[in-house]
Protein backbone atom coordinates (compact mmCIF):
# COMPACT_ATOMS: atom_id res chain seq x y z
CA UNK A 1 0.00 0.00 0.00
CA UNK A 2 2.80 2.38 -0.79
CA UNK A 3 0.40 4.72 -2.98
CA UNK A 4 -1.70 5.19 -0.09
CA UNK A 5 1.03 6.87 2.04
CA UNK A 6 0.14 9.91 3.42
CA UNK A 7 0.72 12.92 2.08
CA UNK A 8 1.90 11.53 -1.19
CA UNK A 9 -0.63 11.16 -3.22
CA UNK A 10 -1.08 13.93 -6.33
CA UNK A 11 -4.66 14.80 -5.65
CA UNK A 12 -6.16 14.96 -2.26
CA UNK A 13 -9.06 13.09 -1.72
CA UNK A 14 -10.74 15.99 0.17
CA UNK A 15 -9.89 19.41 -0.66
CA UNK A 16 -11.50 22.38 1.94
CA UNK A 17 -10.40 25.48 0.25
CA UNK A 18 -11.17 29.13 2.19
CA UNK A 19 -14.52 27.96 3.68
CA UNK A 20 -16.24 30.40 5.39
CA UNK A 21 -19.38 29.64 6.95
CA UNK A 22 -22.20 31.89 8.88
CA UNK A 23 -25.11 32.04 11.57
CA UNK A 24 -26.62 34.84 11.22
CA UNK A 25 -24.27 37.67 12.62
CA UNK A 26 -22.19 34.97 13.60
CA UNK A 27 -18.89 34.25 11.39
CA UNK A 28 -18.31 30.41 12.90
CA UNK A 29 -15.69 29.37 9.93
CA UNK A 30 -13.49 31.83 8.78
CA UNK A 31 -11.39 30.75 5.50
CA UNK A 32 -10.49 27.04 6.54
CA UNK A 33 -8.14 25.15 4.06
CA UNK A 34 -7.44 22.07 4.43
CA UNK A 35 -6.35 19.40 1.95
CA UNK A 36 -6.88 15.70 3.42
CA UNK A 37 -4.89 13.00 0.95
CA UNK A 38 -5.83 9.33 0.76
CA UNK A 39 -5.48 7.64 3.82
CA UNK A 40 -4.50 10.47 6.18
CA UNK A 41 -5.47 11.07 9.12
CA UNK A 42 -6.07 14.24 10.68
CA UNK A 43 -7.56 14.56 14.37
CA UNK A 44 -9.30 18.20 14.72
CA UNK A 45 -8.96 20.26 17.97
CA UNK A 46 -9.97 22.92 19.43
CA UNK A 47 -12.07 24.55 22.10
CA UNK A 48 -15.78 24.15 22.41
CA UNK A 49 -17.39 26.70 20.00
CA UNK A 50 -14.30 26.86 17.71
CA UNK A 51 -16.36 25.88 14.69
CA UNK A 52 -14.90 21.85 14.65
CA UNK A 53 -18.58 20.04 13.94
CA UNK A 54 -19.74 23.08 11.63
CA UNK A 55 -16.30 22.02 9.48
CA UNK A 56 -17.99 18.41 9.61
CA UNK A 57 -20.97 19.32 9.11
CA UNK A 58 -19.83 21.51 6.01
CA UNK A 59 -17.97 18.97 4.27
CA UNK A 60 -20.69 16.30 4.31
CA UNK A 61 -23.24 19.24 2.84
CA UNK A 62 -25.31 18.86 5.96
CA UNK A 63 -24.55 22.47 6.02
CA UNK A 64 -24.20 25.18 3.39
CA UNK A 65 -21.53 27.41 3.41
CA UNK A 66 -20.85 30.79 2.79
CA UNK A 67 -17.69 31.07 0.97
CA UNK A 68 -14.58 28.89 -0.44
CA UNK A 69 -15.48 25.47 -1.76
CA UNK A 70 -15.09 22.05 -0.80
CA UNK A 71 -14.12 19.62 -3.07
CA UNK A 72 -14.06 15.23 -2.73
CA UNK A 73 -12.30 13.64 -5.44
CA UNK A 74 -12.02 16.89 -7.76
CA UNK A 75 -15.36 17.33 -7.48
CA UNK A 76 -17.33 20.22 -5.77
CA UNK A 77 -19.78 19.17 -2.60
CA UNK A 78 -23.04 19.99 -2.19
CA UNK A 79 -23.06 23.06 -5.13
CA UNK A 80 -22.42 22.67 -9.07
CA UNK A 81 -20.36 25.98 -10.78
CA UNK A 82 -22.99 27.53 -13.07
CA UNK A 83 -21.29 31.04 -14.85
CA UNK A 84 -18.71 31.32 -12.10
CA UNK A 85 -20.88 30.98 -9.07
CA UNK A 86 -22.17 28.13 -6.83
CA UNK A 87 -25.65 26.80 -7.37
CA UNK A 88 -26.80 23.85 -4.28
CA UNK A 89 -27.05 20.31 -6.47
CA UNK A 90 -29.53 18.92 -6.42
CA UNK A 91 -30.50 16.77 -3.67
CA UNK A 92 -29.60 13.13 -5.07
CA UNK A 93 -26.20 13.88 -6.27
CA UNK A 94 -25.92 15.47 -2.57
CA UNK A 95 -27.21 12.20 -1.13
CA UNK A 96 -24.99 9.96 -3.87
CA UNK A 97 -21.61 12.14 -2.72
CA UNK A 98 -22.74 11.59 1.42
CA UNK A 99 -22.82 7.92 0.55
CA UNK A 100 -19.63 8.00 0.10
CA UNK A 101 -18.33 9.56 3.21
CA UNK A 102 -19.23 8.11 6.84
CA UNK A 103 -20.09 9.89 9.90
CA UNK A 104 -19.82 9.32 13.28
CA UNK A 105 -21.73 11.74 15.95
CA UNK A 106 -21.17 12.39 19.05
CA UNK A 107 -24.79 11.14 20.20
CA UNK A 108 -24.68 7.91 17.93
CA UNK A 109 -27.97 8.87 16.15
CA UNK A 110 -28.74 5.42 15.54
CA UNK A 111 -32.30 4.43 14.30
CA UNK A 112 -34.13 3.00 17.07
CA UNK A 113 -36.87 1.40 15.58
CA UNK A 114 -34.37 -0.99 13.71
CA UNK A 115 -32.06 -3.33 15.26
CA UNK A 116 -28.01 -3.79 15.63
CA UNK A 117 -28.23 -5.68 12.02
CA UNK A 118 -31.45 -3.32 11.11
CA UNK A 119 -29.31 -0.06 11.27
CA UNK A 120 -26.43 -1.51 9.53
CA UNK A 121 -28.19 -2.77 6.63
CA UNK A 122 -30.44 0.07 5.96
CA UNK A 123 -28.57 2.33 3.87
CA UNK A 124 -27.03 -0.57 1.50
CA UNK A 125 -30.25 -1.68 1.00
CA UNK A 126 -31.92 1.43 0.63
CA UNK A 127 -29.18 3.45 -1.33
CA UNK A 128 -26.64 1.17 -2.65
CA UNK A 129 -29.77 -1.03 -3.75
CA UNK A 130 -28.11 -4.46 -2.43
CA UNK A 131 -30.33 -7.39 -2.07
CA UNK A 132 -30.96 -8.16 1.68
CA UNK A 133 -28.62 -11.04 1.46
CA UNK A 134 -25.90 -9.83 0.67
CA UNK A 135 -26.28 -6.68 2.38
CA UNK A 136 -26.82 -8.95 5.41
CA UNK A 137 -23.56 -10.47 4.89
CA UNK A 138 -21.63 -7.26 4.54
CA UNK A 139 -23.63 -6.08 7.88
CA UNK A 140 -22.48 -9.34 10.17
CA UNK A 141 -18.86 -9.14 8.92
CA UNK A 142 -18.43 -5.54 9.52
CA UNK A 143 -20.50 -5.86 12.89
CA UNK A 144 -17.97 -8.48 13.97
CA UNK A 145 -15.52 -6.26 13.14
CA UNK A 146 -16.35 -4.11 15.60
CA UNK A 147 -16.81 -6.60 18.30
CA UNK A 148 -20.54 -6.92 18.37
CA UNK A 149 -21.08 -10.18 16.32
CA UNK A 150 -23.07 -10.86 19.64
CA UNK A 151 -25.70 -8.69 19.69
CA UNK A 152 -27.03 -8.66 15.85
CA UNK A 153 -30.59 -8.65 16.68
CA UNK A 154 -30.68 -6.36 19.91
CA UNK A 155 -32.36 -2.84 19.42
CA UNK A 156 -30.20 0.46 20.29
CA UNK A 157 -32.07 1.37 23.12
CA UNK A 158 -30.48 -2.04 25.34
CA UNK A 159 -27.00 -1.48 23.57
CA UNK A 160 -24.16 0.63 26.26
CA UNK A 161 -23.23 3.60 24.90
CA UNK A 162 -19.47 2.00 23.37
CA UNK A 163 -21.93 -0.44 21.95
CA UNK A 164 -24.00 1.89 19.70
CA UNK A 165 -21.12 4.05 18.85
CA UNK A 166 -19.47 0.80 17.13
CA UNK A 167 -22.87 -0.01 15.67
CA UNK A 168 -22.92 3.60 14.10
CA UNK A 169 -19.52 3.44 13.08
CA UNK A 170 -20.34 -0.45 11.27
CA UNK A 171 -23.45 1.55 9.72
CA UNK A 172 -21.06 3.87 8.34
CA UNK A 173 -18.43 1.63 7.46
CA UNK A 174 -21.47 -0.81 5.67
CA UNK A 175 -21.22 1.65 3.34
CA UNK A 176 -17.65 1.37 1.96
CA UNK A 177 -16.97 5.13 2.23
CA UNK A 178 -13.75 6.59 0.73
CA UNK A 179 -13.53 8.78 4.46
CA UNK A 180 -14.76 8.62 7.48
CA UNK A 181 -15.95 12.23 9.85
CA UNK A 182 -15.80 11.43 13.58
CA UNK A 183 -17.65 14.27 15.60
CA UNK A 184 -16.07 13.48 19.23
CA UNK A 185 -17.31 9.82 18.93
CA UNK A 186 -16.55 9.28 22.48
CA UNK A 187 -17.73 12.71 24.13
CA UNK A 188 -20.96 11.58 25.27
CA UNK A 189 -19.61 8.23 26.67
CA UNK A 190 -18.84 7.07 30.34
CA UNK A 191 -14.89 7.60 30.61
CA UNK A 192 -14.41 3.33 30.90
CA UNK A 193 -16.47 2.74 27.70
CA UNK A 194 -13.86 5.43 25.50
CA UNK A 195 -11.31 2.67 25.11
CA UNK A 196 -13.75 0.39 23.16
CA UNK A 197 -14.20 2.65 20.48
CA UNK A 198 -11.55 4.81 20.23
CA UNK A 199 -9.46 0.65 19.57
CA UNK A 200 -12.08 0.43 16.57
CA UNK A 201 -10.85 3.84 15.53
CA UNK A 202 -7.21 3.18 15.85
CA UNK A 203 -8.26 -0.15 13.99
CA UNK A 204 -9.41 1.64 11.04
CA UNK A 205 -6.76 3.92 11.12
CA UNK A 206 -4.29 1.51 10.79
CA UNK A 207 -6.20 0.08 7.88
CA UNK A 208 -5.42 3.29 5.80
CA UNK A 209 -8.81 4.74 6.30
CA UNK A 210 -9.11 7.93 5.41
CA UNK A 211 -10.30 10.06 8.47
CA UNK A 212 -11.02 13.23 9.67
CA UNK A 213 -11.81 13.14 13.56
CA UNK A 214 -12.90 15.26 16.02
CA UNK A 215 -11.78 14.74 19.13
CA UNK A 216 -10.44 15.65 22.71
CA UNK A 217 -9.16 12.22 23.14
CA UNK A 218 -5.15 13.62 22.64
CA UNK A 219 -4.14 9.75 22.90
CA UNK A 220 -5.67 9.12 20.27
CA UNK A 221 -4.76 12.21 18.49
CA UNK A 222 -1.23 11.70 19.42
CA UNK A 223 -0.79 7.94 17.94
CA UNK A 224 -3.33 7.50 15.40
CA UNK A 225 -3.22 11.20 13.89
CA UNK A 226 -1.06 11.72 10.94
CA UNK A 227 -1.45 15.14 11.37
CA UNK A 228 -3.28 17.72 13.94
CA UNK A 229 -5.39 20.83 13.44
CA UNK A 230 -5.91 23.20 15.75
CA UNK A 231 -8.75 25.10 15.38
CA UNK A 232 -10.23 28.27 17.47
CA UNK A 233 -12.77 30.75 16.63
CA UNK A 234 -13.23 29.99 12.92
CA UNK A 235 -9.69 30.02 12.14
CA UNK A 236 -6.98 26.91 12.14
CA UNK A 237 -4.57 28.30 13.98
CA UNK A 238 -2.05 25.75 13.60
CA UNK A 239 -1.13 21.86 12.33
CA UNK A 240 1.48 20.07 12.44
CA UNK A 241 2.56 15.84 12.43
CA UNK A 242 1.66 15.62 15.97
CA UNK A 243 4.91 14.92 17.97
CA UNK A 244 5.56 18.61 16.57
CA UNK A 245 2.21 19.66 17.58
CA UNK A 246 1.98 18.44 21.11
CA UNK A 247 5.65 18.84 21.98
CA UNK A 248 6.29 22.08 20.88
CA UNK A 249 3.05 23.60 19.79
CA UNK A 250 3.85 27.42 18.56
CA UNK A 251 0.99 29.56 18.97
CA UNK A 252 0.07 30.55 22.33
CA UNK A 253 -4.06 29.81 21.89
CA UNK A 254 -2.50 25.61 21.34
CA UNK A 255 -0.62 25.94 24.68
CA UNK A 256 -3.25 27.95 26.44
CA UNK A 257 -5.41 25.00 25.03
CA UNK A 258 -2.95 22.29 25.53
CA UNK A 259 -2.66 23.56 29.12
CA UNK A 260 -6.11 22.82 30.17
CA UNK A 261 -7.14 19.80 28.48
CA UNK A 262 -4.09 18.39 30.06
CA UNK A 263 -4.86 19.07 33.60
CA UNK A 264 -7.99 17.44 33.29
CA UNK B 1 -93.47 -5.10 27.42
CA UNK B 2 -93.59 -1.89 28.21
CA UNK B 3 -90.86 0.04 31.01
CA UNK B 4 -91.60 3.77 30.26
CA UNK B 5 -93.62 3.67 27.48
CA UNK B 6 -90.87 2.34 25.59
CA UNK B 7 -91.25 -0.88 23.31
CA UNK B 8 -88.48 -2.75 24.18
CA UNK B 9 -89.75 -5.43 22.31
CA UNK B 10 -89.22 -3.44 18.97
CA UNK B 11 -86.01 -2.73 19.66
CA UNK B 12 -84.92 -6.72 20.04
CA UNK B 13 -87.15 -7.20 16.76
CA UNK B 14 -85.43 -4.40 14.61
CA UNK B 15 -81.45 -4.14 16.11
CA UNK B 16 -80.48 -6.65 13.80
CA UNK B 17 -82.76 -6.29 10.81
CA UNK B 18 -81.31 -6.18 7.35
CA UNK B 19 -81.67 -2.22 6.86
CA UNK B 20 -80.03 -1.26 9.94
CA UNK B 21 -77.33 -3.81 9.21
CA UNK B 22 -76.82 -2.01 5.97
CA UNK B 23 -76.83 1.38 8.04
CA UNK B 24 -74.02 -0.03 9.83
CA UNK B 25 -72.16 -1.48 6.95
CA UNK B 26 -72.07 2.50 5.36
CA UNK B 27 -71.32 3.72 8.22
CA UNK B 28 -67.99 1.30 8.74
CA UNK B 29 -67.12 1.93 4.77
CA UNK B 30 -67.33 5.53 5.05
CA UNK B 31 -65.18 5.85 8.21
CA UNK B 32 -62.89 3.72 7.16
CA UNK B 33 -62.40 4.64 3.66
CA UNK B 34 -62.44 8.89 5.16
CA UNK B 35 -59.94 7.61 7.62
CA UNK B 36 -57.29 6.19 4.97
CA UNK B 37 -57.20 9.60 2.57
CA UNK B 38 -57.21 11.56 5.98
CA UNK B 39 -54.14 10.09 7.08
CA UNK B 40 -52.81 10.48 3.74
CA UNK B 41 -54.01 13.95 3.44
CA UNK B 42 -52.44 14.51 7.22
CA UNK B 43 -49.07 13.22 6.06
CA UNK B 44 -48.84 15.38 2.91
CA UNK B 45 -49.91 18.28 4.64
CA UNK B 46 -48.14 18.05 7.17
CA UNK B 47 -45.06 17.54 5.18
CA UNK B 48 -45.96 21.07 3.44
CA UNK B 49 -46.26 22.46 7.16
CA UNK B 50 -43.01 21.60 7.68
CA UNK B 51 -41.23 22.25 4.56
CA UNK B 52 -38.81 25.16 3.97
CA UNK B 53 -40.21 27.44 0.78
CA UNK B 54 -42.92 29.38 2.77
CA UNK B 55 -45.47 29.20 -0.05
CA UNK B 56 -45.77 25.96 0.70
CA UNK B 57 -46.18 26.12 4.49
CA UNK B 58 -48.57 28.89 3.95
CA UNK B 59 -50.83 26.44 1.59
CA UNK B 60 -50.74 23.88 4.63
CA UNK B 61 -51.70 26.49 6.63
CA UNK B 62 -54.38 27.64 5.14
CA UNK B 63 -55.66 23.90 5.20
CA UNK B 64 -55.74 23.88 8.30
CA UNK B 65 -57.51 26.78 9.34
CA UNK B 66 -59.89 26.49 6.88
CA UNK B 67 -61.49 22.86 7.29
CA UNK B 68 -60.76 23.11 10.99
CA UNK B 69 -62.29 26.68 11.33
CA UNK B 70 -65.99 25.98 10.09
CA UNK B 71 -68.31 23.15 11.12
CA UNK B 72 -68.29 19.98 9.24
CA UNK B 73 -71.65 19.79 8.57
CA UNK B 74 -71.40 23.37 6.19
CA UNK B 75 -68.59 21.75 4.65
CA UNK B 76 -70.91 18.39 3.69
CA UNK B 77 -73.28 20.26 2.70
CA UNK B 78 -71.41 22.85 0.41
CA UNK B 79 -69.28 19.99 -1.41
CA UNK B 80 -72.82 18.90 -2.43
CA UNK B 81 -75.43 21.16 -2.96
CA UNK B 82 -73.48 24.50 -2.87
CA UNK B 83 -70.37 24.31 -5.25
CA UNK B 84 -71.83 22.04 -7.84
CA UNK B 85 -74.73 24.88 -8.41
CA UNK B 86 -72.03 27.83 -9.09
CA UNK B 87 -69.84 25.35 -10.55
CA UNK B 88 -71.79 22.33 -12.49
CA UNK B 89 -68.25 20.59 -13.96
CA UNK B 90 -66.33 20.37 -10.62
CA UNK B 91 -66.60 17.19 -10.53
CA UNK B 92 -64.45 15.81 -13.31
CA UNK B 93 -66.39 12.61 -14.00
CA UNK B 94 -69.71 13.71 -15.40
CA UNK B 95 -70.43 16.59 -12.94
CA UNK B 96 -71.97 14.66 -10.61
CA UNK B 97 -70.63 13.04 -7.41
CA UNK B 98 -72.70 9.93 -5.38
CA UNK B 99 -73.66 11.43 -2.17
CA UNK B 100 -71.14 8.12 -0.89
CA UNK B 101 -68.26 9.85 -2.86
CA UNK B 102 -68.88 13.27 -2.03
CA UNK B 103 -69.46 12.32 1.83
CA UNK B 104 -66.46 10.57 1.92
CA UNK B 105 -64.80 13.53 0.08
CA UNK B 106 -65.89 15.87 2.88
CA UNK B 107 -65.24 13.44 5.89
CA UNK B 108 -61.54 13.00 4.65
CA UNK B 109 -60.63 16.72 3.47
CA UNK B 110 -62.24 17.55 7.31
CA UNK B 111 -59.90 14.67 8.62
CA UNK B 112 -57.34 15.98 7.01
CA UNK B 113 -56.83 18.87 8.73
CA UNK B 114 -57.46 17.39 12.00
CA UNK B 115 -54.19 14.34 10.90
CA UNK B 116 -52.03 17.23 9.62
CA UNK B 117 -51.15 18.33 12.96
CA UNK B 118 -50.92 15.36 14.56
CA UNK B 119 -48.49 14.13 11.77
CA UNK B 120 -46.82 17.14 11.57
CA UNK B 121 -46.44 16.34 16.19
CA UNK B 122 -45.22 13.13 15.40
CA UNK B 123 -42.08 14.07 13.16
CA UNK B 124 -41.52 16.99 14.74
CA UNK B 125 -41.02 14.56 17.67
CA UNK B 126 -38.27 12.49 16.36
CA UNK B 127 -35.06 13.59 17.28
CA UNK B 128 -33.39 15.82 13.99
CA UNK B 129 -30.49 13.41 14.58
CA UNK B 130 -32.65 11.25 12.76
CA UNK B 131 -32.69 12.89 9.78
CA UNK B 132 -28.92 13.86 9.74
CA UNK B 133 -27.98 10.16 10.12
CA UNK B 134 -29.94 9.39 7.52
CA UNK B 135 -28.87 11.92 5.46
CA UNK B 136 -25.19 11.24 5.69
CA UNK B 137 -25.92 7.47 4.76
CA UNK B 138 -26.90 8.90 1.62
CA UNK B 139 -30.49 8.77 1.50
CA UNK B 140 -32.91 11.60 -0.15
CA UNK B 141 -35.23 13.61 2.14
CA UNK B 142 -37.93 11.12 0.78
CA UNK B 143 -36.61 7.73 1.63
CA UNK B 144 -35.37 8.96 4.87
CA UNK B 145 -38.75 10.43 5.65
CA UNK B 146 -40.36 7.09 4.77
CA UNK B 147 -38.07 4.62 6.40
CA UNK B 148 -36.36 6.41 9.27
CA UNK B 149 -38.49 9.38 10.33
CA UNK B 150 -42.65 8.48 9.81
CA UNK B 151 -42.21 4.83 11.80
CA UNK B 152 -40.88 6.35 14.74
CA UNK B 153 -43.24 9.40 14.30
CA UNK B 154 -45.95 5.75 14.49
CA UNK B 155 -45.51 5.90 18.20
CA UNK B 156 -46.56 9.59 18.65
CA UNK B 157 -49.54 9.69 15.95
CA UNK B 158 -50.75 6.49 16.69
CA UNK B 159 -52.76 7.26 19.72
CA UNK B 160 -54.59 10.37 18.54
CA UNK B 161 -55.32 8.87 15.64
CA UNK B 162 -57.54 6.68 17.29
CA UNK B 163 -59.29 8.86 18.57
CA UNK B 164 -59.76 10.47 15.54
CA UNK B 165 -61.08 6.80 14.03
CA UNK B 166 -63.64 7.35 17.06
CA UNK B 167 -64.46 10.78 16.71
CA UNK B 168 -65.04 10.53 12.39
CA UNK B 169 -67.34 6.71 13.37
CA UNK B 170 -69.89 9.37 15.09
CA UNK B 171 -69.47 12.55 12.86
CA UNK B 172 -70.02 10.53 9.59
CA UNK B 173 -73.96 10.77 10.72
CA UNK B 174 -73.32 14.19 9.43
CA UNK B 175 -73.43 13.13 5.91
CA UNK B 176 -76.91 11.83 6.65
CA UNK B 177 -77.92 15.33 5.07
CA UNK B 178 -76.79 14.40 1.72
CA UNK B 179 -78.97 11.49 2.13
CA UNK B 180 -76.08 8.78 2.45
CA UNK B 181 -78.26 5.89 4.33
CA UNK B 182 -75.85 5.40 6.83
CA UNK B 183 -76.92 4.38 10.26
CA UNK B 184 -77.96 7.42 11.82
CA UNK B 185 -80.08 8.14 8.34
CA UNK B 186 -81.58 4.65 8.57
CA UNK B 187 -82.78 5.32 12.07
CA UNK B 188 -83.74 8.79 11.13
CA UNK B 189 -86.14 7.58 8.26
CA UNK B 190 -87.62 4.85 10.90
CA UNK B 191 -88.40 7.07 13.16
CA UNK B 192 -89.98 9.23 11.12
CA UNK B 193 -92.29 7.13 9.73
CA UNK B 194 -93.15 4.90 12.61
CA UNK B 195 -93.06 7.77 15.12
CA UNK B 196 -90.91 5.56 17.81
CA UNK B 197 -87.87 8.34 17.87
CA UNK B 198 -86.70 6.45 21.20
CA UNK B 199 -86.32 2.95 20.01
CA UNK B 200 -84.84 4.50 16.77
CA UNK B 201 -81.92 6.46 18.86
CA UNK B 202 -81.41 3.30 21.41
CA UNK B 203 -81.10 1.19 18.69
CA UNK B 204 -78.95 3.48 16.26
CA UNK B 205 -76.66 4.53 19.86
CA UNK B 206 -76.31 0.45 20.63
CA UNK B 207 -74.69 0.26 17.54
CA UNK B 208 -72.38 3.52 17.87
CA UNK B 209 -71.31 2.44 21.03
CA UNK B 210 -70.54 -1.52 19.52
CA UNK B 211 -68.63 -0.13 16.91
CA UNK B 212 -66.65 2.81 19.27
CA UNK B 213 -65.88 -0.24 21.98
CA UNK B 214 -64.43 -2.10 19.35
CA UNK B 215 -62.04 0.72 18.24
CA UNK B 216 -61.27 1.46 21.49
CA UNK B 217 -60.22 -2.17 22.09
CA UNK B 218 -57.84 -2.28 18.42
CA UNK B 219 -56.67 1.24 19.29
CA UNK B 220 -55.76 -0.28 22.83
CA UNK B 221 -54.01 -3.05 21.03
CA UNK B 222 -52.44 -1.07 18.34
CA UNK B 223 -50.78 1.14 20.78
CA UNK B 224 -49.49 -1.77 22.95
CA UNK B 225 -48.00 -2.95 19.95
CA UNK B 226 -46.25 -0.22 18.56
CA UNK B 227 -46.82 2.40 20.69
CA UNK B 228 -44.34 4.12 23.52
CA UNK B 229 -41.34 2.19 24.42
CA UNK B 230 -41.95 -0.97 22.29
CA UNK B 231 -39.06 -0.71 20.58
CA UNK B 232 -36.97 -3.99 21.59
CA UNK B 233 -39.40 -4.85 23.50
CA UNK B 234 -40.56 -7.81 21.62
CA UNK B 235 -42.97 -6.71 18.84
CA UNK B 236 -42.40 -9.36 15.86
CA UNK B 237 -44.19 -10.30 13.04
CA UNK B 238 -45.44 -7.21 11.35
CA UNK B 239 -48.10 -6.48 9.27
CA UNK B 240 -47.80 -4.92 5.29
CA UNK B 241 -47.73 -0.83 6.66
CA UNK B 242 -45.23 -2.29 9.22
CA UNK B 243 -42.91 -3.65 6.68
CA UNK B 244 -43.19 -0.95 4.02
CA UNK B 245 -42.16 1.18 6.61
CA UNK B 246 -39.20 -0.63 7.83
CA UNK B 247 -40.54 -1.05 11.29
CA UNK B 248 -38.89 -4.30 12.89
CA UNK B 249 -38.00 -5.64 9.77
CA UNK B 250 -36.61 -9.33 10.54
CA UNK B 251 -32.89 -9.24 9.24
N1 LIG C 1 -27.33 25.68 13.63
C1 LIG C 1 -26.70 26.69 14.27
N2 LIG C 1 -27.27 27.89 14.37
C2 LIG C 1 -26.63 28.92 14.99
N3 LIG C 1 -25.43 28.83 15.54
C3 LIG C 1 -24.80 27.65 15.48
C4 LIG C 1 -25.40 26.51 14.84
N4 LIG C 1 -24.54 25.48 14.93
C5 LIG C 1 -23.46 25.95 15.59
N5 LIG C 1 -23.60 27.24 15.92
C6 LIG C 1 -22.61 28.07 16.61
O1 LIG C 1 -21.41 28.00 15.89
C7 LIG C 1 -20.30 27.97 16.75
C8 LIG C 1 -19.45 26.78 16.44
O2 LIG C 1 -20.17 25.62 16.74
P1 LIG C 1 -19.57 24.16 16.56
O3 LIG C 1 -20.63 23.22 16.99
O4 LIG C 1 -19.05 24.00 15.19
O5 LIG C 1 -18.38 24.18 17.60
P2 LIG C 1 -17.46 23.00 18.08
O6 LIG C 1 -16.08 23.41 17.81
O7 LIG C 1 -17.93 21.71 17.47
O8 LIG C 1 -17.72 22.98 19.63
P3 LIG C 1 -17.87 21.77 20.65
O9 LIG C 1 -16.49 21.34 21.01
O10 LIG C 1 -18.61 22.36 21.79
O11 LIG C 1 -18.65 20.69 19.95
C9 LIG C 1 -20.86 27.98 18.16
O12 LIG C 1 -20.78 29.30 18.64
C10 LIG C 1 -22.29 27.56 17.99
O13 LIG C 1 -23.10 28.15 18.95
MG1 LIG D 1 -18.88 19.98 18.21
Amino acid sequence: MTDSQPGTGNAPLLDVIDVHKRFGKLEVLRGITMPVAHGEVVAILGPSGSGKSTLLRCINHLEKIDGGRILFEGKLVGYREVDGKLKEEREGSIARMRAQMGMVFQRFNLFPHLTALGNVMEAPVQVLGKSRDEARETAVATLTRVGLASKLHVYPAQLSGGQQQRVAIARALAMNPKLMLFDEATSALDPELVGEVLAVMRDLAAEGMTMLAVTHEMGFAREAAHRVVFMDEGVIQEEAPPAEFFGAPKTERARNFLRRVTQT
Amino acid sequence: MTFLAVDWGYIGEHLFSDIVFEGVWMTLRLTATAMFFGVVLGTAFALMRLARAWPVKAVGLAYIWFFRGTPLIVQIVFWFFALPQVWPEWAPWNGQMSPFTTGVFALAINEGAYMTEIMRAGIQSVDTGQMEAAKSLGMTYPKAMRRIILPQALRVVIPPTGNEFIALLKNSSLVSVISVSELFLVAKLQYSSSLLYFEWLIIASLWYLALTTVGSIIQAWIESRYGAGSYGSGAGGGGVARRWLGMGVRD
